[in-house]
Parts: C-alpha cells; structure tokens; sequence
C-alpha cells in the first residue's frame, strides 16, 4: 500500500479522533456534496450545523469547554472572520484568564480559483492574536503532527489546510546549496512552487536554499531556520495569504531581527482574489517567486 | 405586558413555603449586599475598575438557581448575583473585583467575566461579547449531555448568533434553559425602540415552550420547576436594573422595586421577622468582607510584591 495523500491522512485522523477518543467532528455541509473533499469519514461523532456560522463556532467552543476536543471544520477559510469571534474572544482566551481550556481543532481549509470570498488565506489573523497555535501542514507528516500537538496541548489550533495538498503523497524536505545567494522560505500552497522557482533562478546563477515552514505560531528560531539565512545573507519568505501585514511580512521581520539578514516578504497582492484570470490573484507561483528575487538582486 | 405582577403566582402552598420562601430573600440578600459592599468599595476606592451590578434583578437567579441545582451555568457581564445565587465564595468573588490573585480568575478578568468551578457549581462566565455565553451553553449541553442554563440579556437576545443557538438546541433537543433577564434596556435605549418582536414568540416559532413572567422570585422558581422537565425552554422575565450598565450610578428609580415587594410578600406570608434576621446577618457578614482597612492591606501588599 502506497503512501497516503493528505485528504487520507486527515480522514484517518478524524475517524480515530471521533471513534476512539470521544471527539467531535462539527462543521457546515460536512456529509452531502463530497465529505469536504474526502477528508470527513462517514462515522459517529459528527454534528452537521446549520448555516449559521458565529453560532456555531460557538457551540464548538462550548463543546471543547466540556472536554469534547472538537475538529471545527471551516470549508473556506475566509468565513473565518464570521466564525472568528468565539474562537479569539473566548476559546483563546480562557485559558489565561481563568485556567480553563477550550482546545478547537480549526480545519480552517484554503484553496484557489473559488473566487473573491472562497479562496482567502487568513491565517496571518489568528497569529496576531494570542493564545491560539497557527500551523500550515502541507504533507500527511505534517499533519500528524499537528494533530499530536494539538492533543498533547489545551490549545486551540488553527490549522492552515489548503485544498492545493490534499491529492500530494509527497514530503517536503529542506534544500541547502553551497553558497547559496538567498534562502527562500516557503508557507502553505506557496511550497509546491517554490522548488520550480528555485530551479528557474540557477539557470540564472542564482542559488537558492529552501526553508519550509509549517509552525507559524509559535514561530522558533531554531538552527534549521536560521542557519541557511545566515550563510546565504538574504531571504525571502513567500506566503499564499495577503503580503502586507501578512505572515511573510511578520515572519522575514522576525527572521531579519535574529540575523540582520535582509529578508524581504512576499505575499498575495493588495487586491481581492477574483475568480477569472488574469484576476485571480493567486498564490505566488514559481514565475512571481522568480521574479521577486530577480528583482531583489538588481 | 412589562408589569411587576405580570404571570405572577398568588399563592401555591409548596412554592410559598417557609423554607422556600426564606431561602429565594437569603440569595436575594446575598447579592444584593454584595453589591452595595461594591458600590462602597468603589466610593472609597478600593476598588477602581469597572463594575457591572445585579442590583434590581437579584431575585431572578435567586430563583433560577434554587430550581436548577446541577445545571452547568452560563452567564453574561452582569453576573454577581448568578455566581453567588450558585454557591459562589463572595471573597473570591470581591478579590476578582479588586484584582487579587486570589480572584475567580486569578485578578485578570474583572466584574463582567466572573467563572466558578467548584464541587458546588460550575459557572462559565463571558468575556465580552454580548452573548457569546448563548452558543458556548448549548455546545456544552451537546458536548456533555448535561442540564445547562443560559443567563443572558434582552439586548443580548437580539444577537443573530442566539436565533441560530435556540434553532439549534431545539433540533437536537438539548437540555438547555435559557433565561432572560428583561430588564427593557440595552444600555440606555428601550425595547420599543429596538425592535417591534418578542423574544418568546421568537423562541416558541423554533418550537420551544416559552414564557413571559415578571421578577417574581416564588412565581419564577415555580415556572422554572416546570420548564425544566420540558427542555430547551425560554423564559424572559421582566425585572428592572437600579444602576447604570456599567458602573455606580443610577439614573432615576426603577419601575418597580422588587426587594420592596418580595419583604411585602414575606410580611403576608408571616415569614419577615425570620427573613429580617437573614437580613441583618448577611448585611453584616458583607459589610466586614468589604472592610477597607483589611482590603487595603491586602491590596497594598499584594502590588509591593508585584513591584
């Protein structure tokens, strides 16, 4: 049997989550068109809510009160800001104010090409406020990994998915080249670019190392992210969500405090993601990757 | 409609019981002094952060709270009188107010987000957002299965998150018993001014039982006896707030005083020179938990230790 994709991963996940350890699966049109893209199993445990969203984020938070460990699924992540409310003003902040914990399991799901209020990247947001964990895993790894973080902790998470990953059985692994001219640190869909990006620069002499990221909050500085940096003076951090005031904006300053290395961000454009080229304004590919750090090296 | 004798039961030999009765006038009177002893503490300034006062509307978890022993409880910023009503510590209730660590939540969180969790009581309180404890109580009595009431305001009821959380509990026949406490007033602006529709009509459309009923303790505990063996059920109760939203003062009297009229009740019943004595005794307890000298102290010592 072959490797799981990352839809698989998340389906095992679920299921084992509502048979074997009491959990909750909640979530608008979970079970009728596609079982969110085969990512849902068809088993006990899950609550189909009404379109009703601020409420039922909090109802997740209410059953994550009482020990329930919801999986709070988020068909497009851009309704984040409807059901935002609960999970900021109290899920986050139980647990310092009063010592009780309210862990949500926020499948908050990305994509591209479902136009201007479908296909948002919002993760930024939920790393600006505190107390939630923000993660963006792209591979099935990754996402057992955050689903072990989040059970080992009483947090809620913000788990960054984008539909880009679902059909990929591929692992990503770090790429360090000897003198390398500039680190580029990739999040979310802006992962599976990056390496054709990395390989349209060499045929210009421009060596890259690939850095990618998953946990966006918190942010560690460990050696795996600062070393490539160090070596190679400059770096560019690429996400698929807007880039002012946006994770690649915070996180190439973050990086830039640490080293004084230059880093410069790259996000979505200043401009809605409409739903037909050349409007889409989508996730920076390999060619806008390239071209940003042409651009940086004029 | 709004009236203080609105739904009001006359007499009914088990709700006006001695021991009932007494017992509804000692959760009244706890609140209510526990208040005054805030009001006090503010005015000496001792205590200089923002207060949300039950004063007036006391006798609605006086009696909600006899009726509903058990339930997990899910309350709004104006919660001093649900979490005592419950079988709250009033010390660490004052040491919350004051910003003690010794507080129901360490100091942090103030007047408006009061919490318990005890053997006695569990009390989840809110943050700020109006109604936000609505949806959290219905998640809670689906995620656990257990009887859970929902304090909430006739502001708060107008949330489009309390429809789709009433909606919701009675698709899925949740145990959940949702009170609200109608005080007319969303900060300073009337219902009528608001909206021209009534929360229970709203409520029974769903297909939940619903009353209307007027702030009386003993018509209320009845009420809430009965409507818990049919839940989700709504009742709003009309009741009248004393001071401002937010803070000490007060504007003009209330419509109705239903302190006054609970101690006419209790004289009628022959019940008030028992009920006096309960008076008397909380009125001191509260006064020596609100002395100045000691809280001072303790205030002084514990921001010398922080310093």
């Amino acid at each position: 049997m072959g490797q799981k994709t990352v839809a698989e991963t998340i389906k095992s996940i679920s299921r084992q989550h509502l048979l074997k350890r009491n959990g909750l699966l909640m979530g608008q049109a979970i079970s009728a068109v596609g079982w969110v893209n085969n990512t849902v199993p068809n088993c006990k445990g899950i609550v189909e809510l009404p379109m009703t969203d601020v409420a039922g984020a909090g109802f997740a938070v209410g059953a994550a009160l009482v020990g329930r460990r919801p999986i709070f699924v988020i068909r497009f992540q851009d309704f984040l800001i409807l059901n935002g409310s609960p999970l900021i003003f109290f899920a986050a902040k139980t647990k310092e104010l009063h010592g009780k914990n309210a862990p949500v399991f926020v499948r908050a799901i990305a994509a591209e090409k479902y136009g201007p209020v479908h296909s948002g990247v919002l993760h930024s947001i939920f790393m600006h406020f505190p107390g939630f964990l923000v993660c963006s895993p792209m591979t099935p790894n990754e996402y057992k990994e955050a689903y072990r973080v989040y059970m080992e902790n009483d947090d809620p998470m913000i788990v960054s998915e984008h539909r880009t990953s679902y059909k990929s059985t591929r692992e990503f692994k770090d790429v360090t080249e000897k003198n390398a001219d500039i680190t580029l640190y990739a999040i979310s869909a802006a992962r599976f670019e990056v390496e054709k990006a990395s390989e349209l620069l060499l045929k210009d002499g421009i060596r890259c190392n690939i850095v990618h990221i998953m946990w966006l909050k918190p942010f560690e500085l460990s050696n795996r992210i600062l070393n490539p940096l160090k070596e190679s003076s400059r770096g560019l951090v690429i996400d698929a969500g807007h880039e002012i005031a946006g994770a690649s904006q915070s996180i190439a300053y973050t990086l830039n405090q640490a080293t004084g290395c230059q880093v410069t961000a790259l996000g979505l454009m200043d401009k809605t993601k409409c739903l037909c080229p050349p409007f889409e304004n989508a996730t920076p590919d390999a060619k806008r990757i390239y071209k940003k750090v042409r651009d940086i090296f004029k | 409609m709004r009236s203080p004798d609105y739904g009001i039961i006359d007499h009914h030999k088990d709700i006006h019981s001695k021991q009932v009765s007494l017992d509804l006038f000692r959760r009244i009177c706890l609140s209510r002094y526990f208040d005054y002893g805030s009001i006090s503490a503010v005015q000496k300034q001792i205590l200089n952060y923002m207060v949300y006062l039950s004063l007036g509307q006391e006798s609605i978890s006086a009696a909600v709270s006899k009726a509903t022993k058990g339930f997990m409880v899910f309350s709004q910023h104006r919660c001093h009188d649900i979490y005592l009503s419950y079988g709250g510590d009033p010390k660490k209730m004052r040491d919350e107010l004051v910003g003690l660590p010794t507080g129901t939540s360490r100091g942090r969180a103030g007047s408006n987000c009061i919490q318990c969790h005890t053997s006695q009581a569990t009390m989840f309180g809110h943050h700020g957002l109006i109604a936000e404890n609505v949806p959290q109580a219905v998640g809670a009595a689906l995620g656990s299965g257990k009887p859970v009431v929902a304090f909430f305001g006739d502001g708060s009821a107008e949330e489009d998150y309390v429809f789709a959380s009433l909606g919701f509990a009675v698709t899925h026949k949740l145990p959940v018993l949702f009170i609200v406490s109608d005080n007319n007033l969303s900060i300073l602006t009337k219902i009528d001014v608001r909206r021209s529709w009534k929360i229970t009509d709203v409520a029974k459309g769903f297909g939940m039982p619903a009353v209307d009923i007027t702030d009386d303790p003993w018509s209320v505990y009845a009420k809430t006896l009965a409507l818990k063996k049919t839940l989700p059920a709504l009742m709003n109760i009309y009741t009248c707030r004393k001071n401002w939203h937010v803070g000490i003062g007060v504007d003009g009297p209330p419509e109705w005083d239903r302190f006054a009229l609970v101690k006419d009740k209790l004289k009628e019943l022959g019940y008030l020179k028992y009920a006096l004595k309960i008076e008397s005794k909380i009125k001191n307890d509260i006064q020596r938990l609100w002395d100045k000298k000691l809280l001072q102290k303790r205030l002084n010592q514990f921001r010398a230790s922080i310093s």
